[in-house]
């Protein structure tokens, strides 16, 4: 048996994968001596999320992930938390690679101290700032062929105005009322689109929940690298507030009832 | 026997730094007006990222510009070219005349020959001689002034729609009489909406909603058909010079 993950090959069919978020199997083959001392650039991504959710509801920005980080096929660590706070007004929800979210964590907490600290001016960093600043990031990373490889989605409110806006790891931008990445981008977003678009100012926030937590239980039924165990975020005029680890109820029952699943015979 | 093409020719992914997000643009010249259209959907493959990304951008009053390709690129291109317009207003107390602005993006463009902007840029507007112009570019900044320019996902679908209702190719006037060499602005702007419908039905990346922008040559006032699609005036910098309007209507989301 060969316990290296990154071994153990693709799968068959690769046109859903066109950012390699499945890590790239043959590491060792391609690196001659010669460039052994040099800068490497250009990874593939490692231990990683999977979708990220947001939508747009009456009182704000309501995100939502699961809490798991995948090593490969691997479910290698299952207590992550991948919706981080920034500031007073925005959430920052990560899939991708999870050591490059921590660099990114890492980089815009500083900018929301430094920002506070140096400029002291009454100003400080609403969820348009932050994705701004973010985008730039990632283009200049994309240019440099040394991308952080996310999909991000940035949600906040701010001055009485809702924000909710995506970039990931070439530096592509977009705004919309619902937003998914990764998986959930094929079977979160028609969803969500259809539960949320042209009612955005009248969801309340237990729909906008339970929409969120239909949406995360089809990924739990149909993407292989997710995991049951989530957190939900809402940003309203009130502030941030991310839950703790909630559960997922999924029912199996109909399994039974499939001819050739599970142990029945003929 | 195992693979050993793996080992052999070991698969090398190599991170690709470009997308392809779709959409299409269009530019029109009149005689004293310049029409510039695109649809706000943005894609990427079956994907549909949001029906609101705006590809048309307001320059100054007499220029106004479309990109068309990679968005991220894209973004950055227009957000660098609005920075030199703006130290060119600072160090010369006037806003860069249009084929200034041309020149200026074929050396924009051209200074990222081998690592290209992956975006086709139309640039539309009023020339310094009041006529209104049209500039299409390529990504690594070859460019003409033209009448009418289509690119994108649907150029291939528009342009020749265009060459026939613009340009009038494949059509010969009736005897004694001979083709205007510029068409009335109704008449453009049915034509650019005629454009995007059928660009809508026959191609799954262009649709969902149109942005229209107007350029009116100084001194011109909008007639009476098009004031009453209620285009919205943008605030200009000077009250008597040229005017830019938009247009925005919605388009099949299917």
């Amino acid at each position: 048996m060969d316990h290296f993950p990154t071994n153990w090959g693709r799968p068959k069919y690769d046109g859903f994968d066109t950012n390699a978020t499945y890590p790239f199997h043959d590491h060792g083959h391609n690196q001659s001596a010669a460039f052994a001392g040099a800068t490497q650039h250009t990874q593939q991504p490692i231990v990683t999320g999977t979708s990220v959710l947001a939508i747009k509801y009456k009182d704000g920005i309501m995100m939502a992930a699961d809490n798991l980080a995948s090593y490969g096929s691997l479910a290698r660590f299952k207590g992550v938390q991948r919706l981080h706070p920034i500031g007073d007004y925005t959430v920052v929800g990560a899939s991708g690679d999870m050591s490059d979210f921590q660099y990114l964590q890492h980089v815009l907490d500083g900018l929301v101290i430094s920002e506070e600290i140096n400029a002291q001016d009454g100003h400080t960093l609403g969820p348009a700032e932050i994705h701004e600043y973010l985008s730039q990031v990632m283009y200049s990373r994309r240019s440099k062929m040394n991308p952080l490889w996310n999909s991000l989605l940035v949600g906040g409110v701010k001055d009485g105005q809702r924000f909710l806006a995506y970039v990931d790891l070439l530096g592509v931008t977009y705004f919309a009322s619902t937003l998914a990445t990764g998986y959930g981008a094929y079977i979160a977003q028609p969803l969500l689109r259809k539960a949320v678009e042209g009612r955005e100012n009248t969801l309340t926030e237990p729909e906008a929940r339970g929409i969120l937590e239909e949406a995360l239980r089809v990924l739990f039924y149909r993407d292989a690298r997710s995991i049951n165990q989530y957190q939900i975020a809402t940003i309203t005029a009130n502030g941030v507030d991310i839950s703790g680890s909630l559960k997922l109820e999924t029912a199996w029952g109909f399994a039974e009832g499939i001819r050739g699943y599970g142990s029945q015979t003929q | 026997m195992p693979d050993m093409s793996a080992i052999v020719n070991p698969q090398q992914r190599q991170f690709n730094p470009y997308a392809e997000n779709g959409g299409t643009i269009l530019a029109i010249a009149g005689a004293d007006f310049t029409v510039i259209a695109g649809d706000t959907r943005q894609s990427e493959g079956y994907s549909i990222q949001t029906r609101y990304a705006p590809k048309v951008f307001h320059l100054t009053d007499r220029a106004v510009l479309a990109v068309n390709g990679f968005a991220a690129d894209g973004n950055m291109f227009v957000k660098k070219v609005k920075q030199r317009l703006e130290w060119y207003r600072h160090a010369h107390a006037k806003d860069m005349p249009l084929r200034a602005i041309a020149r200026l993006i074929q050396t924009m463009l051209y200074a990222q020959r081998f690592f290209p902007y992956y975006v086709y840029n139309i640039l539309g507007g009023i020339e310094e001689d009041g006529t209104g112009a049209v500039y299409s570019f390529d990504p690594v900044g070859s460019y003409e002034r033209e009448a009418c320019r289509a690119a994108g996902a649907a150029q291939s679908l528009v342009q020749p729609f265009l060459d026939n209702q613009i340009y009038f190719k494949n059509q010969t006037p009736a005897q004694g009489s001979s083709h205007p060499a510029h068409l009335p602005l109704p008449d453009v702007l049915s034509i650019v909406i005629d454009s995007f419908t059928s660009a809508t039905e026959r191609h799954i990346e262009v649709g969902d909603g149109l942005e229209m922008y107007i350029v009116l040559a100084k001194g011109r006032t909008l007639p009476d058909a098009v004031t009453t699609l209620r285009p919205q005036e943008l605030p200009s910098s000077a009250g008597d010079g040229e005017r830019v309007f938009v247009l925005k209507r919605d388009l099949k989301k299917d």
